[in-house]
């Protein structure tokens, strides 16, 4: 019977926290809000380390947190977050560690999928960023699995960059520009467009092609970029992408990033958004 | 050296008065920068998007360049620093493009300091333009598409011309603005970035040697763990 009402109890709580973060959305989003914002998932093993927790076990503490710091910004309207989740630098750490990490990527993966998760609830199409032939087979094929599975949603988008670097990914999309362009003076069907940085020099290529080519093609550029553990610097993560980016680095370990962080951090966007606003029409022309 | 305009304006004055406030704060951070034993510094001193600026303020700064670069020719050969210039050049007027010529080219023997000034500069067009020049390379058959990695494109950068030291180990940007506006994308993969809310021409040898006191408490991993 007390656990009955234990149960009622936390059901009437939980929907009040619901019904109290809807209110405080609403209101927060009076203001300009982001449209994409990126997170450098940065202080898991330091979290594991403060609270002696056994080795690894930081990373699911920050898958979990993830969740639901992903929930609360799909619930503010946010359209696209993108998650620095393995760097190709990771790869050069001790490969227990690594194996480990291929593990958890492919579990979580997986539990992603499931029924009663976010992805279902958000209807949420899930993009991996990144040289994915580096990943473990397993790894990989998850995440194939779960990009095809929710290829065809309509809501959000979660990008999560694995096995990723910037400069990697510039070099990737340069390489296809190249093929591409070469494959089509072959064949014969570049046809003569009267554009100069097209026709004649064959291998030119223009920003466009470099854009498209992209692992981030679909995507506008990020409005916000939080790293959290205090860290300053992007890490090699989205350096062509984060030219107008308004930069954060908040001191909380990920494991610890809140809500209370995250209204703090959309604030502080909306403070300097003007500015912004008039040097990204600047940037466009 | 972000909020030249922005100091002049707290003080009632022209954005004329800011620039040149930051001119001899530049030269004072390159005095220090030289005696600390610092060995490149590079500063953004006008982007490709500033040309949209009042055409007032953009003659004014460009005579100003023209200015600095005359005078200070001498004093870059007796200190010993060897200037180089980044960005479209071709943007500027035909004086200061034949300027800009002559000082790196007098000066790309020293070997004290290395100081790059970006002028009329953009990031992205700069990695463009990197891109576009292995695309010729491809084109030619000189090099194949798959083996294109990512030296070949720090190689193409404008930022070569300094070549032993390609990437910025700090990174500074004054008056709080917080994002790298199109400044060395590339090149700051893994630059640790300090953000101040002075303004540039307030910025003094007390907040440079707070800038660097923070740098040396950061624990760089490059993506690695530190045991």
């Amino acid at each position: 019977m007390r656990k009955r009402s234990r149960k009622f109890v936390a059901k009437i709580l939980g929907r009040l926290w619901r019904l109290f973060r809807r209110w405080l959305f609403l209101t927060l989003s009076i203001g300009p809000m982001p449209e994409h914002i990126a997170f450098i998932l940065d202080g898991n093993r330091r979290y594991a380390k403060k609270k002696n927790l056994k080795m690894g076990a930081g990373h699911n503490v920050g898958f979990n947190s993830l969740v639901v710091v992903l929930r609360y910004c799909y619930e503010l309207g946010v359209e696209y977050v993108t998650v620095y989740a393995f760097s190709i630098d990771n790869f050069r750490r001790k490969p227990e560690e690594v194996k480990g990490l291929m593990a958890l990527m492919k579990e979580k993966i997986d539990e992603l999928l499931e029924e009663d998760t976010i992805v279902h609830k958000f209807g949420l199409r899930i993009k991996f960023w990144g040289n994915l032939d580096m990943l473990s087979e397993p790894a990989r094929v998850a995440a194939e699995r779960a990009m095809a599975a929710t290829a065809n949603n309509t809501g959000p988008v979660l990008s999560v960059c694995v096995a990723y670097t910037s400069t990697n990914e510039i070099v990737r999309a340069i390489k296809k520009s190249c093929s591409t362009k070469r494959d089509e003076t072959a064949e014969g069907s570049l046809g003569f467009t009267g554009d100069p940085l097209r026709d004649g020099a064959c291998g030119s290529i223009a920003v466009a092609d470099m854009e498209d080519n992209l692992d981030s093609a679909d995507c506008p550029d990020p409005d916000i970029i939080i790293r959290t553990s205090g860290e300053t610097r992007l890490s090699n993560f989205l350096l062509w992408q984060s030219t107008l980016t308004h930069l954060q680095n908040p001191i909380p370990l990920w494991p610890e990033f809140s809500l209370r962080n995250l209204i703090w951090a959309i604030l502080e966007y909306q403070r300097v958004y003007p500015y912004f606003e008039a040097r990204r029409r600047g940037l466009a022309k | 050296m972000d909020g030249n305009s922005r100091w002049a304006k707290a003080r009632g004055l022209p954005s004329s008065a800011g620039h040149e406030a930051g001119y001899r704060t530049l030269k004072k951070m390159v005095e220090l920068s030289g005696q600390w034993g610092i060995r490149a510094l590079t500063v953004f001193a006008f982007s490709s998007e500033n040309w949209t600026r009042p055409k007032m303020e953009v003659d004014f700064l460009m005579t100003l360049f023209e200015n600095v670069l005359k005078e200070s020719l001498g004093e870059f050969l007796r200190e010993g620093i060897r200037v180089c210039i980044i960005g479209d050049s071709s943007e500027l007027p035909p004086s200061l493009q034949k300027l800009v010529k002559e000082v790196v080219d007098k000066t790309k023997n020293n070997t004290q300091i290395d100081v790059i000034v970006a002028i009329s500069y953009s990031g992205r067009k700069e990695i463009t333009q990197a891109c576009q020049n292995i695309a010729r390379k491809v084109k030619d058959g000189l090099l194949e598409p798959e083996d294109i990695t990512e030296s070949h494109i720090t190689e193409e950068l404008e930022t070569n011309c300094i070549p032993e030291f390609p990437n910025p180990d700090l990174l500074i940007r004054t008056s709080g603005e917080l994002r790298l506006s199109n400044f060395l994308l590339w090149q700051s993969a893994y630059t640790e970035l300090f953000f101040t809310n002075t303004y540039w021409p307030d910025f003094g040898e007390a907040d440079y040697i707070e800038a660097l006191t923070s740098f040396q408490n950061r624990q760089r991993r490059f993506g690695q763990r530190i045991n």
